[in-house]
């Protein structure tokens, strides 16, 4: 595995199913009494967010804590980068404290292969999400959730994702989630259709390793898991589509839709859903759908993450196990 | 102003001669010249140029004294074999008017080591919206003859179409930087595979494209020339050669990066390659190549535009665009036209020194190298090979897309009017 984590395309297929398997144990974890593991201890961990995203933060620094890490939160609204500190003295600022890793969320994509890749900092990098380019643990943790619900939690243990049909719908061009994934799970082994309306790909998607489709109908069979993706309604006053109502008619999941999915399919969304808009409350609130499951395994898939790139070679689950006795 | 003999030089990449230079002319060209009093210049087989002429700087003076001055942007042309460098609009306050203008060919004459011609903004502040005082700037010491926006799109067509027509009184040139600001919104590298992948947002071939085409069929509509800014697209290229085999008066420039570079280099997010306009592919980089050696596109032009380290050491998006030039430009052109036999070095002198000087008539450039010609002359050390180290640079930035890339070529003099401000690689 590569020293930092910034693209879901770094992975190799055994770097992806060894995170997938350790994610596995530190979700063991969480079924037991006392959550936490002592493995990071004395490491110093910096959630370093540029961009809101209470959802991600909250789960990193969960999964930092449960493997003892110490954990600084930066955010950008109110410090120093608000009066104009660029990225680079910020990094620097904070690894001078004695930083470990950095977990990074910026608007601009590449933020995190910068600070990776110019000798700024020695610390290491994990990508939270940047721009409209990566967000590398939530490929993870949707790979991690269809592995368990399409092969099993044990059954999954080695697994790749190996003719698994997966369909993300939605705002490609604009997400990091649908990069992250396509990569990942190409690299998995699974069959990858896009579908949005023409305006939301991107133009050069002719190379991604996927299908495209502009009819979710027709594809929605032909999926072992559907993942819908945020639409934000400001996209209508881009002219990326001209209504939302026409929006939720041709690429929104109802019931009616969801009816047409095989039956063992899934249903799944990063979060936070736009119910009406690309998701109705009836598919929201299905079993068939993963949104809250995701929650939990994103934090498994961060301890995973965190555990590889900083733990060095102490075995993760075992020592504590014995520790706990 | 003493007398030099240049002995054994290959004028224009030809057979070797010698050259005189008595004053701030050229004496005489031939064999065998005898030196008398001349002081000697062993050119050794060297290729001796007419001094080149970019029609497209950025000095920054005015406002932007921490990246670039006069006096340290022509010491930089200077070392890259230039006698004239045209100075864009976009300064602080913009050169909008006949003081700015004048303030700018000042420095220029009073610094001595190239000759700055201002241009004059077309619209006032850059903003699209009024006409400067195209004719004040004209009539001005800085006797403005291009007028440019650069950096900025003349987007407005009819604001365009008035520049074109009001400029033909005086012989004027409009120089379009054609880029469709609707299109390029949060435009951050070339639209297409790679922006795809990195997630940046794209600036289609076609904001550059459809304001061209527009302003060849207006130039054409209102018997003006137009010429064409740092034109980077295959499609460009098509329009141009399209609009050439009509006649219309169309001149288009091509810079040094835009026929070496591709937009792969982004793939590593260094803002050292983000420039307006982007780089673009392979395909676009041969296209232009073809273009400049079949005469489609005219000239050679640096875009030179030097920015402080802090604007560039930084994330992707929040970077300054633009790359340094003057000092690497005749090196790009030797590797990627001459030693590619799409150019010889009489081409290398018409693209970079002659055709610019026409274009933006600036007087006694772009000569032939023969007697009685003004003595603004370039020797250049073909045979050489080295590393471009930014550390060396006389420009006050280091902006360079080429650090530690191996490039032939280097200007070892050049003479403006007989003097020389470059001597053995240094600047006098």
């Amino acid at each position: 595995m590569q020293r930092h984590l910034i693209s879901a395309a770094d992975l190799t297929r055994d770097d992806a199913v060894l995170i997938l398997d350790t994610a596995e144990e530190m979700a063991r974890v969480a079924d037991r009494p006392i959550k936490k593991l002592p493995t990071l201890r004395g490491r110093t961990i910096v959630n370093l967010f540029f961009e809101d995203s209470t959802r991600t933060r909250i789960s990193f620094e969960a999964a930092e804590k449960r493997l003892s890490a110490d954990v600084i939160n930066f955010t950008a609204k109110g410090s120093s980068v608000s009066k104009g500190e660029s990225l680079k003295d910020t990094a620097q600022t904070l690894e001078a404290m004695g930083v470990d890793a950095v977990v990074i969320r910026h608007g601009a994509s590449g933020a995190p292969y910068r600070l990776a890749n110019s000798g700024w900092i020695d610390a290491v990098v994990v990508n939270a999400g940047d721009g409209t380019h990566q967000h590398p643990t939530q490929a993870l943790l949707d790979a991690f959730t269809m592995r368990r619900r399409l092969i099993g939690p044990d059954a999954g243990l080695g697994q790749d994702l190996d003719g698994k049909r997966i369909t993300l719908v939605g705002d490609v061009l604009h997400s990091r989630v649908a990069r992250s994934n396509v990569d990942l799970l190409h690299t998995l082994g699974a069959e990858v259709t896009l579908v949005a309306p023409p305006t939301l790909l991107p133009v050069g998607i002719e190379t991604w390793p996927c299908e495209v489709s502009y009819d979710l109908d027709s594809t929605l069979p032909k999926s072992d898991a559907v993942m819908m993706l945020r639409v934000q309604r400001e996209r209508m006053n881009a002219a990326f589509f001209p209504t939302e109502r026409e929006y939720s008619r041709r690429y929104g999941l109802d019931g009616d839709r969801m009816a047409r999915m095989p039956e063992h399919a899934i249903v799944m969304h990063p979060g936070p859903m736009v119910r009406g808009m690309e998701i109705t409350a009836e598919v929201a609130d299905s079993d068939r759908c993963t949104v809250v499951e995701q929650v939990a395994n994103g934090v498994s898939i961060r301890m995973a993450v965190l555990y590889l790139l900083l733990g060095g070679n102490e075995p993760a689950v075992t020592h504590p196990r014995t520790e706990e006795k | 102003m003493s007398k030099i003999l240049i002995r054994g030089a290959k004028v224009l990449g030809g057979e070797p001669q010698d050259v005189l230079i008595d004053g701030g002319t050229i004496a005489a060209v031939g064999a065998g010249l005898s030196a008398g009093g001349a002081e000697v210049v062993e050119a050794d087989g060297k290729v001796l140029l007419p001094g080149l002429v970019d029609l497209h700087t950025h000095l920054r003076e005015p406002g932007r004294e921490d990246s670039e001055t006069v006096l340290t942007g022509t010491r930089a042309a200077a070392s890259g074999g230039y006698t004239t460098v045209f100075a864009m609009a976009n300064t602080f306050p913009v050169a909008d008017t006949a003081g700015v203008v004048e303030q700018v060919w000042r420095l220029g004459q009073e610094h001595g080591y190239c000759d700055v011609q201002p241009i004059g903004a077309v619209t006032v502040g850059l903003e699209g919206k009024k006409l400067a005082e195209l004719g004040a700037m004209h009539e001005s010491a800085a006797g403005v003859t291009v007028f440019s926006d650069d950096g900025k799109c003349v987007h407005d067509a009819v604001i365009m179409r008035r520049a074109l027509e009001y400029v033909k009184a005086f012989g004027g040139v409009v120089a379009q930087h054609a880029q469709e600001p609707r299109l390029t919104e949060g435009a951050e590298m070339n639209e297409g595979i790679v922006s795809a992948e990195l997630g940046l947002g794209g600036w289609p071939a076609v904001a550059e494209e459809s304001i061209i085409a527009r302003d060849v069929l207006l130039a054409d509509h209102v018997g003006s020339r137009v010429h064409i800014c740092h034109l980077s697209t295959a499609g460009s290229v098509e329009i141009v050669r399209w609009a050439k085999s009509r006649g219309i008066a169309v001149t288009a420039e091509v810079t040094p990066h835009h026929l070496l570079l591709t937009d792969e280099l982004v793939r590593t997010y260094n803002p050292v390659y983000k420039v307006n306009p982007p780089l673009r592919t392979e395909r676009d980089v041969m296209a232009l190549r073809e273009a400049l050696a079949d005469g489609t596109i005219d000239i050679v032009a640096t875009d030179h535009a030097p920015h402080p380290h802090e604007d560039k050491d930084c994330e992707w998006a929040a970077a300054a665009m633009g790359m340094v030039g003057l000092e690497t430009a005749l090196s790009v052109v030797q590797e990627t036209m001459v030693d590619t036999g799409l150019l010889d070095w009489a081409g290398v002198a018409d693209r970079m020194s002659v055709k610019p000087a026409q274009i933006g008539q600036a007087t006694g450039h772009g000569r032939p190298v023969s007697a009685g010609e003004p003595a603004n002359l370039t020797l250049v050390d073909t045979a050489y090979r080295g590393l471009v180290e930014p550390a060396g640079f006389a420009s006050r930035s280091r902006n360079t897309p080429y650090e530690g890339r191996e490039l032939p070529g280097r200007v070892t003099h050049t003479w403006l009017r007989g003097k020389a401000t470059l001597v053995d690689g240094k600047l006098t």
